[in-house]
């Protein structure tokens, strides 16, 4: 029990990371592994937050964003990045800062067969476009790695991805989700 | 030449006088057509990111919910970006305005038709996806009427603004982005913006 609780707390961890450091718009897609920091920065009456269509809407927002002097992060999961590699090249071409937060698909123990060709493209199409890619694959490394990331990102002025791993989040079982919908 | 409007003087009247309005522009003419109104420290035109530049206006807007931000850009580029009107109707910017020149054409690119040559009504998306006020604009009367609307920045506008698809020389703005967005974040922010 102790140690589900403590593994339930990251989301809490990365808001606090976010309010500290003065993120304003939290631009998301959502996913089931964000679900939680979703809810907490909803409830931030410091922080906007805008549900974007597609993802490469957030990579627009943001770069508004610190033209009008706010920070930001992008919350989406690894299928959304290939909808963001184009305008990516914004990010590059004006040295805007970007901070994203992915949560990986088609990584650890997937069970949908869709999810895996951008899931295991995701690190090399961010990198190929020039985003610094950053991986956290455990609990313990997560706060440190995001805390990283975001640091990178604001005090270098370049898109930086932190990809959250399956291992850490752990794999939806659809097979489990035909017997209940509770588990 | 037809009696269609000509987007050059549609984005001088619109910008004449703007005081401290942020402005961004989509790629392509409508890039080239506010830097030939004038070029300004608190232009953004976009030299890529198609189907971006009325998300660049949001972020802008919900960043500086005191001045008026205005998104120039064409039919092609918003048309790329269609689902960024829902995202902006949802979040209702007060302040934020977008004007679509629509030549019906893919102007940079050998003037090919768009979606709006055959019917597509981006003023109607807009509407029917919650932007407050919507407008479709093809005489001078009416864009006088948009200005009005524009400054008063009373809830998000979108207009899609008929224009003649007439092939212009390029009036181009600087081209390096980290300028063009150090100058602007200096130019809103002050001198500490560097330092952020």
């Amino acid at each position: 029990m102790k140690k589900k609780k403590a593994e339930s707390a990251w989301p809490d961890e990365l808001h606090a990371l976010l309010a500290d450091a003065g993120v304003r718009q939290v631009a998301i897609v959502p996913d089931a592994g964000h679900a939680r920091l979703i809810k907490l920065c909803e409830k931030d009456q410091t922080m906007r937050v805008v549900r974007l269509t597609s993802e490469q809407e957030g990579v627009a927002l943001l770069a508004g964003a610190w033209l009008g002097g706010d920070k930001g992060v992008l919350l989406m999961q690894s299928s959304g990045v290939g909808n963001c590699i184009n305008m990516l090249a914004m990010s590059i071409a004006c040295q805007f800062p970007l901070l994203m937060l992915v949560t990986m698909r088609g990584d650890h123990g997937e069970f949908n067969p869709a999810q895996v060709p951008m899931g295991n493209a995701t690190q090399a199409v961010l990198e190929a476009m020039g985003v610094l890619v950053k991986r956290a694959d455990s609990v313990a490394e997560l706060p440190e790695m995001a805390s990283g990331a975001l640091r990178l990102a604001f005090n270098t002025f370049r898109p930086v991805a932190l990809l959250i791993g399956q291992r850490l989040l752990g794999a939806k079982d659809f097979r489990k989700l035909t017997k209940s919908v509770s588990e | 030449m037809s009696n269609k409007l000509r987007r050059r003087e549609v984005v001088e009247t619109l910008l004449a006088g703007r005081g401290d309005a942020l402005v961004v522009a989509g790629l392509g003419a409508p890039s080239w057509d506010i830097t030939h109104a004038g070029d300004h420290a608190l232009n953004f035109p976009l030299w890529g990111a198609m189907g971006g530049a009325a998300m660049v206006g949001l972020g802008l807007a919900l960043a500086q919910p005191k001045k008026r931000v205005l998104v120039i850009t064409g039919d092609g580029e918003m048309l790329m970006g269609l689902g960024s009107l829902a995202t902006i109707a949802v979040q209702r910017p007060r302040n934020l305005a977008i004007v679509v020149l629509d030549n019906e054409r893919y102007g940079e690119t050998g003037m090919q038709e768009t979606h709006t040559a055959h019917g597509v009504d981006l003023a109607g998306m807009a509407r029917a996806a919650g932007i407050a006020q919507t407008l479709r604009v093809n005489t001078p009367a009416g864009v006088s009427r948009l200005k009005r609307l524009i400054y008063a920045g009373k809830g998000a506008l979108f207009a899609q603004v008929k224009v003649d698809a007439e092939k212009l020389p390029l009036v181009l703005p600087p081209r390096d982005g980290a300028l063009l967005k150090n100058r602007f974040r200096a130019a809103l922010l002050g001198p500490d913006a560097a330092h952020q």
